[in-house]
């Protein structure tokens, strides 16, 4: 039995989805062009990223992760995420139905706001959740002007 | 008494909301694994972000749903720059075949991946037969 490498299932109503993301990509509805890093959706691990004035959070939802895999750098404002995820081998005498969970290793790039401060980053790992939290640059964020 | 009905009027009012907002949200879907051996059946679900407070595994009369809600904290006031997720409720279901045992399911989470497990009724798994050789 084959994995499946997208997120799609196997409704009709997935088939719709999958459609309707064929024909978004094929025609596109952004007038934009698509960012030079960005990637198709369904791309493993699922990312957010988040902004405040005084940082970035960026949360990886990768469940089952080994966290000493985890190689994470930031190079400026770019920020590279790469990993392993293993399956654990099933028994010997057991059959898959569906194979869906991502296996293997990953690597995401994420672009991180110009600002971000790559000398002061953190990150943890729970509940299956990788979060990156970077500073911003004092300079960045917004000041109060006074009015004389 | 008027306070109580306020009151009551004002829990309605939350749950309703929650409702609402429950059904407005996207369903995640997550993804899974499924194996089967001699015993039982294996389900594992990817579900990042949810704790073991708000997983919620139910079997009614033939159906298994997996549900769970991901809790991540987030500083205030935060803008979202980017999006893969945009919801945190997980939910599938499956149906389930009359030879599973469905009492003795048994059920860990782990770095957001759940693990289920439904053994097949002790009296329909498989017997190793003895072939007799003259």
């Amino acid at each position: 039995m084959f994995g499946s490498l997208t997120n799609y299932g196997d409704s009709l109503f997935d088939e719709f989805r999958r459609m309707q993301d064929d024909l978004n990509e094929l025609f596109g509805r952004t007038p934009w062009p698509a960012g030079i890093r960005s990637v198709s959706r369904g791309t493993y691990p699922p990312v957010n990223v988040g902004a405040t004035p005084e940082q970035v959070a960026v949360y990886l939802f990768a469940a089952g992760l080994n966290p000493k895999t985890l190689d994470i750098s930031l190079q400026q404002n770019l920020l590279t995420v790469s990993g392993e995820r293993r399956a654990p081998a099933a028994e010997k005498d057991s059959s898959y139905y569906r194979k869906e969970r991502f296996d293997g290793t990953f690597r995401r790039v994420i672009t991180l706001p110009d600002d971000v401060d790559p000398e002061d980053v953190e990150a943890s790992y729970r509940d299956g959740v990788v979060q990156i939290r970077v500073r911003r640059r004092e300079a960045a964020r917004p000041r109060q002007i006074e009015v004389k | 008494m008027a306070e109580t009905t306020a009151e009551s009027k004002e829990v309605t009012s939350r749950r309703d909301d929650a409702v609402n907002r429950r059904e407005a949200e996207a369903v995640l879907r997550p993804a899974v694994d499924i194996y089967e051996d001699a015993r039982g059946i294996t389900l594992l679900a990817d579900m990042p972000g949810v704790t073991r407070e708000h997983l919620n595994i139910e079997v009614d009369r033939d159906a298994l749903t997996i549900e769970g809600d991901a809790r991540i904290d987030m500083p205030e006031g935060m803008e979202a720059l980017y999006a893969d997720v945009r919801s945190t409720v997980y939910r599938r279901s499956f149906a389930l075949s009359g030879e599973l045992d469905t009492d003795t399911i048994k059920a860990s989470l782990r770095d957001g991946v759940l693990n289920v497990y439904i053994p097949k009724r002790a009296e329909l798994q498989p017997r190793k037969i003895e072939v007799n050789v003259e």
